[in-house]
Formats: C-alpha cells, structure tokens, sequence
C-alpha cells in the first residue's frame, strides 16, 4: 500500500528539497530522458521558473509523440449532491445549506439525451458522499442505466472499496478519479473535518484497491490552493510513481482543480499564477510521457485555447457541475462556478483550428 | 517488385498505415492516399457507431483493405470479445491482434496474443498479430495459424528503428508467413532498412502522423520501402570487414 512509502517522507524536508533546487538540476532534468523524483523536485521548483518555455517546447513534443494530434473529449454528469462531509472549500459540503438532490431514472436518462445530443461518448459521473443513498447500488445501478449510450464511463464520488470497484468495472466502469487534495496529512484534517472524507489514510490507498480491482484507468490530482503546490504536486508524482509501477497494467491520469480568487468566497491560502500551472503540467508530461493530463472548465478560456498544445491529452466542454444541470428542470446548486461556457462544438472547433482532432470515441 | 501475398490476397505495395494521432481525419485520408498503401489498420475503439464524422469514412477506399485492430485490450478473452465486435462493426475477418497491458511501452503479451490467435483462427479470422521479436513466439504463432507475424522494431511510437535487429533477422530466416515489422520504425531510410533485411512489409504511423507535413512523409516511406525492396530482390552484396580489391591478386591464376 502507498501508505507504507508515504509514511517514510516528511512533508517539510520534502519542500526544503524543492525550494533549494538550482538552475543548474533544472537543466539536468530538462536532459534526462528518464526523470526520477529528484529531477521531478527541480521540475516543480521556483527555480525552473526561468526554464518555462523549454519545458513548455519540451512538453509539446513529448505529448505529441505519444498521443499525436488528438485530443480527447470528455463530460462530467452529476448525479448527487448530497454529501455528509465537510469539505471547508466545497459547495456540496454538509454544511451548505442548499437543495439536496439525487437524480431519479427518469432524470439520468434526461440527462443522458442531452449530452448524447452533445456528440458525447465519455462520460465521467460525479457525486458528493452520501453512502446511504448513493453508494455502491446506486452506482451500479446508474452505469446499467447509462452504459448503453456511452463507449466510456469515469466516476468521481466517494472511495469505495476493492469488492466494490470490481463489481464497477465488470458493469462497464472505465476509470476512477480519486484526487487526494492534499498530501499535507496534518492539514487535511483542517479541510476535512467531518465525515468519512476526514480518514486520510483511507482516501490515500484507494488508488491501491482500484490497481487492485483491475480498473483500466486512475486519475490522480490534488486540489491547487490549499496546501504548497509544489509540495502537494511532488507527492502526487511519487504516488503515481510508485502506483505505475505497482499496477503495471493500469493508465493514469491527472487533472489540475485550481482554486481561483472568487466573488463572495475567501481567498484559497495559495494562489497559484497561469505560469506555475503550465509548469505544472509540463513537469508531469516530462516526468511521464504516457500520463493523461486533464483540463477543466474551471479554467478560462484564454488559458485553456493555449494550454491545449503544451501536454494537455483531454478536456470538458459544456459542463453542468450540478445534478440535473443539462436537462435543466431542477436548479440546484453548482459544485464550482465553470470558468468557459463555450459549448462542446465550439470548442471542439477551437481545437482543430489548434491543429489538433477532438476525439469523441476512444473506447469499445 | 514483387507483390506481397497474405491469406490469398495479393499488395501491390508493401507499406501498411495505422490512422491514429492525426491531426484531422482528411489528412488522415491524403496521407494515406499518398502512401500508396494498400493495408490500413484502424483501432476498433476509434470506430463510432453512428456520427457523420466516423473515422472509417475516410479509409474505405477499394483499393484498401481495412485492417481492424484491438488496441486497449489487455488479455485474451478481451481481444476476442474485441475482434468479434470489430468483425460485425466493420465487415471484414482480418484482425490485427494487439494486446499490450502495459500502458507505457505498449510491449505486446506473449502468452496473451498466443492463446487469443489460436482462438481467433479457430473463429476464422485472418490474424496478424502484433508480437515481441521473440523468434520462438512467432513460431508457436503461425503453428497457431496467424496470416502473418508483426513483430515489433522498438516500442511503439518511439521512433528508433530497429532496435531488435538481430532476433527480427532470426524471425525473418525461419518462418514461412510474411513477416511485418511493426512499431518503432521512424524514418523512411528505418523502413528501407527493414526491408533490405528481407522484411516482407512494414506498418508505419506516428513517424507519419506527427509529421509536419504527413504527406509528404507518407510519399517518402513510401519511396523507402520500394527502395528497400528493390534492394533485397536485387541481392544484397555480402558485408565485409576489409576492402575486397575489384582485381584480385589471384586473377593471374586463371
């Protein structure tokens, strides 16, 4: 289990190593071929600041050796947001006091049309935690209802456990997104200070009970804004590290939640710039030319025309971050305000005018 | 140069054409075009079902035959569930067996692919699977009764040739089907070179694809392989380490 690895670093040795790199191990990792978590440090490090646009050129040809020209599309539905957690920067957290609602047949299937209407064929369905109402048989029972519009399903709710992610997969699940946050074990708990959500541990070896299951994809990431990105982004890379070698068999992927300055909530504690998110994301491609990254619609739309080409291999459109959102009927509240409203064609369109196939179907 | 036979069908040319990593699905199809290949394998997980913009539009063309592929399966009873779907969705019985459960290097399953061709024979498909320059595993694949082997030069993708040179001459020596190299082949002087090795076709696509001009490049390996093929008909001149003199100094001995 990553656990037994975690527990062998110290979050603030592990920030004095990224804050003390030099130029001079930036430029030795920008010329290695196979970079271990040392050269990963100097990646992430204020110190390869300066080095941007050669990770930048570096990343681009990297990315587009392995994933060539495309780039794939993908949709989040929501199927809840009920949640018993308390997740001090979450809209679902329990104590919001906003309209709770799980989406009935009925309206997964309203759902559905719509974004098949989209030119969908990836979905990745999300939920709050609420294990009594929407766990486990709930889930299986949403993917019986959706697999047949779709080649590939994702999820992003709650951590489940080995049994229950292998009955997933033999439903038709593709990938689980499990982000851990934050790998500042003692902070956590400050963001999570209520429900299952709050047992670190727990969130932190669900990747090893997906390997475990066999499910073909796992996506990893932390929240940007609450802890030192740099620390937080170190940490992720050691887990897919460790993870990529463990479970051989199984692709990963990571995905960039950035907190971002917003009217009527507080500041995130660390604000991190447009420049350090694409250093993020090329310290990732050149650390694993095979890893998926994946953009948001949290991000504006500036940013994400011209990140598409610097390592990005997949991104939404058009997304509706609360339950019931592209059908439109039940007004519920959003779990973060989206950032490009533009509409999947017009996106797609963007994309090829970046030179670049938008891939709507990449899977059986 | 000789046609190229596999399965009782016969190739003018010998440069086979994968379709991923294009940057648009028309210069896909001119890149093909312009190759002058006659074999063009598509991911069967590319296949849309019903969009206007399906990638299979713009390879059926009749001088091609479509070469339908299992990339994303990671075992055996994955890839002839694959294959049967690929079977209906495309109408044709050739396959092109890819099992690499290995997501990084994308290395073919030897075990795998070898238990998925002998079923996938018994189903009747026309199997050509992609497979480690592994000498005894290419026997034990056309024992199983594949159409063909396509073992590979280097990872896919990674554009450096033919880093398993020795044992792809082993393959080439012994075995009695075409041998296709596959995957890693980078340049069109990589695909000369395989040929000139007495390969019987190579499958190019990300040195094409990522390309700055994919037409172009597809016209230049095109030019390599005939080059390399010509070459291997004409007999290859044997290579030796010290100088052979034009006018030897036994001559007067006549």
């Amino acid at each position: 289990m990553f656990q037994e690895i975690f527990k062998q670093y110290n979050w603030d040795s592990v920030k004095d190593l990224i804050y003390n790199k030099s130029s001079i191990d930036v430029g030795r990792a920008l010329q290695k071929k196979s970079l271990d978590m040392d050269d990963f440090a100097a990646l992430v490090s204020p110190a390869a600041a300066e080095y941007l646009e050669h990770l930048a050129s570096k990343s681009h040809r990297l990315t587009q050796k392995r994933f060539g020209n495309t780039m794939q599309m993908y949709i989040p539905m929501y199927l809840s947001n009920e949640c018993q957690n308390i997740c001090t920067y979450c809209g679902f957290s329990l104590d919001n006091k906003i309209l709770r609602t799980t989406l009935t047949d009925k309206q997964i299937i309203e759902e559905v049309e719509v974004i098949k209407s989209l030119g969908y064929d990836h979905i990745l369905l999300v939920s709050g935690e609420a294990n009594r109402t929407v766990g486990i048989d709930y889930f299986i029972h949403a993917i019986r209802l959706i697999k047949p519009y779709f080649s590939n399903i994702s999820m992003e709710v709650q951590p489940l456990d080995e049994d229950e992610y292998k009955l997933l997969k033999e439903e038709g699940l593709y990938a689980v997104l499990v982000y851990q946050e934050t790998y500042h074990k003692e902070n956590y708990k400050d963001y999570h200070p209520k429900g299952k959500k709050s047992n670190f541990d727990y969130r932190l070896n669900t990747p090893d009970c997906l390997g475990k299951a066999g499910v073909h994809k796992i996506g990893l990431g932390t929240l940007i804004g609450l802890e030192d990105w740099r620390t937080d982004a170190w940490f992720c890379a050691l887990h897919l590290n460790y993870l990529r070698k463990t479970y051989w068999q199984t692709k990963y992927s990571v995905s960039f939640p950035r907190l971002r300055p917003a009217a009527g909530y507080p500041d995130p504690k660390h604000i991190m710039s447009d420049k350090e998110l694409v250093q993020l994301i090329c310290a990732y491609r050149l650390f694993d030319e095979n890893l998926e990254l994946s953009l948001s619609t949290r991000e504006n739309p500036d940013f994400r025309d011209n990140v598409i080409r610097l390592g990005i291999t997949s991104i939404s459109a058009g997304s509706k971050t609360d339950p019931g959102g592209y059908a439109g009927t039940l007004h519920a509240l959003e779990q973060f305000e989206i950032s490009d409203e533009r509409t999947p064609r017009e996106i797609a369109e963007m994309i090829q005018s970046n030179g670049y196939e938008p891939v709507w179907k990449d899977w059986f | 140069m000789s046609e190229l036979i596999i399965a009782d069908k016969t190739f003018s040319s010998r440069l086979f054409l994968g379709t991923g990593k294009f940057a648009s699905y028309q210069l896909m199809e001119d890149a093909i075009l312009a190759s002058g290949t006659e074999m063009v394998t598509v991911a069967l997980r590319r296949v849309e079902k019903n969009h206007d913009e399906n990638i299979v539009n713009y390879i059926r063309h009749p001088h091609i035959q479509l070469l339908p592929n299992t990339s994303g399966v990671r075992n055996a009873k994955e890839a002839v569930l694959a294959a049967q779907l690929a079977r209906e969705a495309l109408e044709t019985d050739w396959l092109k067996l890819e099992i690499h459960p290995d997501p990084r290097y994308l290395l073919p399953d030897p075990i795998e692919t070898l238990k998925a061709a002998e079923e996938l024979v018994k189903l009747g498909f026309i199997v050509l699977p992609y497979i480690s320059a592994d000498p005894v595993v290419c026997k034990r694949l056309e024992e199983a009764g594949v159409a063909a082997v396509m073992p590979l030069g280097s990872p896919i993708g990674s554009n450096n040739g033919l880093q398993t040179r020795a044992m792809l001459e082993i393959i080439i020596e012994q075995i009695n089907i075409p041998v296709v190299i596959d995957a890693g082949i980078g340049t069109p002087s990589q695909a000369a070179e395989a040929m000139e090795m007495g390969a019987d076709a190579v499958l190019v696509n990300t040195a094409i694809a990522i390309a700055q001009n994919p037409i172009q490049m597809a016209e230049a390996f095109k030019l390599g392989v005939e080059a390399g093929r010509l070459c291997y008909e004409s007999g290859v001149g044997e290579r030796s380490l010290t100088a052979q003199a034009s006018s030897p100094l036994t001559a007067f001995l006549r």
